[in-house]
């Protein structure tokens, strides 16, 4: 495969997954500022939405104040920023054009229908000065939808081959990203202290940590009990049964590499570096984790993280 | 005997595919003209709306130069099928096929031993002051002396049995993407009428290029050689085509920047190191091909390429220099060209040409504007031609003073009697002038022709236009058995 064909198909597919995030992100941000200070509101959440997407300093480039007005056209419109839902779709979608060949007429109809819808809603908002929540709303289902059609359209009609296995590392590369940058924002209301200290005060704030990875239910079914949050941090990072926890995207970038590595019949510092981590994820409790410093372990992951990228590039989409 | 479709069908002066011109129904078209009729116009509208969304959820599109609020923009596309029957098809097969042979061989006497100078055929400047003559080509061989292995002869009709080559194209010739999507957006729309005649099949396009492009690949490629197709890039107006091609040919679609060239070898770079090419189906001209020889500023080549080719290591297609074939001046001695290689009469027909070059063509054409039709010899895509009789005073005033500023890169023709067929358009079903460009596949074992091809129309009345950058759209073409 050439190179160029691989890099278009990881990129695509993390293109895909960001959008996603970024609708989820925005979901559950305007539940938390719906919510009185009573129940945990901080009235910062817009700012912390900008935080989780990686996107607060190309805001205060453009922007001052943080709400969710600016916000929220800064992450469903704004055609520059990285993480807005309009640049995710647009470049998953240049991406995917590039590689036509190399998807399902099924897939590449996913994402070019998506980008034409959200180009329509962008149309049809741009008249109104504020930005409702039903007027977006739209643009944030047509985003899952494409991400959920993409997704199970990959799964349900991609030969295994390389093409599959890149696709699926951009995925899980970005997922992990994602699921680590939840963490690294919301942190300090997982730590176990807080709950003696406030009581049940955050635990809508923990409810959307979950929510914004789907794991609402999920959680009750692991742990049977009431929402804990040291259990949050431990179902987001250590438990594999979970789809988006740290260890569960690991498991599948480790499997993928190694397909890969099965396939071209050489290993590289890519598989070694995902092993490795995997490893790691494996054998830490939660105990261990909150010992050394969950803040700690969450930054260094995203560099480890980023790393693998890195490795991953180096040794098959820059040839 | 017409119908509700009436006398708009008869435009005089015309040759009509489905009524003669005489208001009778061809044989042919006798299914087509009972389905116009049973069919209420809104049946026919929803059909060409869901045409439309097709073409556009399949992404279907192609950019126009200039033009930029409409970066993607679709090709109307027309719902009712031209047909043609089978044994006037295999006169034109007949004829496309001997001239692309005429186009062969003059292009390997031009790169060698120029018989057809000696023989005072052709004047020697026109081949050498040639824009689109490559030196670096002479005293060269293709592969099995085929220098064109993709031609889209550009033929118009004017009678039953009348074929005109408008145009040849043997450079880079695009559209065959359309032939194929129309006929399978056609065959999910309309079933029953598809059905309802025997048509000649056009899927196997792709397989008989592959097949076409391994049969010429260079001695030193391996036993299953390995093909690739090369694209400017999805910025390129007909990137569409590009990928839909190499999907279908199973071949990887690359960009310059994909590939290199070491000891004389082209390489792909891929996720498992170079990999070598040995016929490389390229989508972009000549000038770009390779910044060593030809414009030293494009990033859309590679450098070096023409030396892995000249090397015997790779076979371009189509190869470098066939411009030189089919160019507006060169096409006017076509008839000779066939006349000089085959011993033949051509089958198909030119257009009657004047040169401007000639002292006393020049004149005839300054005198006559108002009834021909000038185009620049090196033009294409319908920019930079004069359409007289639909043309104002000033316009005509305009290309007088460029005609008379370099005569040589002008040629005229009359404005021929384009048949029409039948289209739907804003009034109606109502008769539109078309062309057709079908596409010969040349390799180690012969030509083939896919009974088909693109058919263009002029979807403004009147208009003889039927490019898409002017506002054509295209049809679905039916070579059917005898009705």
């Amino acid at each position: 495969m050439l190179s160029r064909t691989a890099d278009n198909i990881y990129w695509l597919a993390r293109y895909v997954e960001r959008a996603e995030f970024t609708a989820r992100i925005i979901d559950i941000t305007s539940r938390l500022a719906a919510l009185p200070k009573a129940y945990g509101g901080t009235g910062v959440e817009w700012e912390s939405a900008l935080l989780a997407v990686d996107a607060h300093d190309a805001f205060k480039e453009k922007h001052d104040v943080a709400d969710e007005q600016t916000v929220l056209r800064f992450l469903v419109f704004d055609p520059d920023n990285p993480s807005s839902i309009r640049y995710c779709v647009e470049r998953a979608r240049t991406n995917a054009r590039a590689v036509r060949t190399a998807l399902t007429s099924d897939m590449w109809q996913a994402i070019n229908s998506s980008w034409i819808e959200i180009r329509n809603i962008e149309r049809a908002v741009a008249p109104f000065e504020r930005m409702s929540r039903d007027r977006i709303d739209p643009a944030l289902d047509a985003v899952k939808s494409m991400s959920r059609d993409f997704d199970g359209l990959a799964y349900r009609s991609m030969l295994r081959n390389d093409a599959y296995w890149f696709n699926r590392l951009g995925l899980y590369m970005e997922r992990s990203d994602n699921t680590a940058r939840i963490l690294d924002v919301k942190y300090h209301v997982l730590l176990p202290e807080t709950e003696s200290v406030g009581g049940s005060l955050d635990y809508f704030q923990w409810t959307s940590i979950l929510r914004a990875v789907s794991a609402l239910t999920a959680y009750n079914w692991v742990y049977r009990q009431s929402i804990k949050p040291w259990l949050v941090a431990d179902l987001l990072i250590l438990r594999k049964e979970m789809p988006r926890s740290l260890v569960s995207c690991y498991d599948n970038l480790s499997r993928f590499l190694d397909d890969i590595a099965r396939a071209y019949g050489a290993q590289g510092p890519a598989q070694r570096h995902a092993r490795a981590m995997l490893l790691r994820l494996e054998s830490a409790t939660i105990e261990d984790l909150f010992r050394s410093g969950l803040h700690e372990f969450v930054t260094e992951f995203i560099d480890d993280n980023n790393r693998l990228g890195v490795l991953l590039a180096e040794q098959y989409l820059l040839n | 005997m017409l119908g509700r479709l009436g006398e708009a069908m008869v435009e005089k002066s015309f040759w009509d595919e489905m009524t003669g011109g005489a208001g009778d129904i061809r044989a042919v078209y006798a299914r087509i003209d009972q389905w116009l009729r049973d069919t209420p116009p809104d049946i026919l509208a929803a059909r060409r709306s869901q045409a439309e969304l097709l073409f556009r959820r399949i992404g279907i599109t192609f950019a126009v130069y200039g033009s930029a609020d409409a970066a993607e923009r679709l090709i109307p596309f027309d719902i009712i099928p031209r047909v043609i029957a089978q044994k006037e098809w295999h006169l034109l097969e007949e004829g496309l096929i001997q001239r692309v042979k005429a186009i062969n061989a003059f292009l390997t006497d031009i790169y060698g031993p120029r018989e057809i100078l000696r023989a005072g055929i052709i004047p020697a400047d026109l081949v050498f002051q040639n824009p689109a003559f490559r030196p670096e080509m002479a005293g060269r061989r293709a592969p099995h002396d085929i220098w064109v292995h993709i031609a889209g002869i550009d033929v118009v009709r004017t009678d039953e049995n009348e074929f005109y080559v408008l145009e040849d194209n043997a450079r880079t010739p695009s559209g065959v993407s359309y032939m194929l999507e129309n006929r399978d957006v056609m065959m999910r729309l309309l079933p029953d009428l598809f059905a309802a005649h025997r048509i000649a099949p056009v899927e196997n396009y792709t397989d008989l290029l592959l097949k076409c492009l391994r049969s010429v690949a260079p001695p030193t490629a391996s036993g299953e050689p390995s093909v690739a197709l090369l694209t400017p890039g999805q910025f390129n107006s007909a990137y569409y085509e590009h990928s839909f091609l190499a999907d279908r040919l199973g071949v990887e679609l690359v960009e310059g920047s994909d590939l290199f060239v070491r000891d004389d070898v082209l390489y792909m770079r891929t996720t498992q190191g170079p990999k070598r090419v040995d016929v490389l189906y390229r989508r972009i001209d000549d000038d770009y091909l390779d910044p060593l020889v030809f414009r030293p500023d494009s990033v859309l080549g590679v450098p070096g390429i023409l030396n892995a080719c000249n090397a015997g290591n790779l076979t371009l297609s189509n190869a470098v220099g066939t411009g030189v074939a089919d160019d507006k001046a060169m096409y006017t001695y076509m008839p000779e060209i066939v006349r000089f290689y085959l011993g033949q009469e051509a089958i198909l027909k030119n257009a009657p040409t004047w040169r401007c070059r000639d002292a006393d063509s020049l004149k005839y054409v300054l005198e006559h504007l108002h009834e021909l039709v000038v185009k620049e010899v090196n033009g294409s895509g319908g920019y930079g031609m004069l359409v007289g009789p639909h043309a104002t005073k000033e316009e005509r005033e305009r290309f007088r003073e460029k005609l008379l500023a370099d005569p040589a890169n002008y040629i005229a023709q009359p404005t021929l009697s384009l048949s029409t067929c039948p289209a739907f358009v804003e009034e109606g079903i109502a008769p539109r002038h078309v062309d057709l460009r079908p596409f010969v596949l040349t390799g180690a074992n012969g030509s083939r022709v896919v009974p088909g091809g693109l058919t263009r129309v002029a979807m403004r009345k009147g208009s003889l236009v039927v490019n898409s950058s002017q506002g054509g759209g295209t049809k679905d073409t039916w070579i059917i058995e005898d009705a």
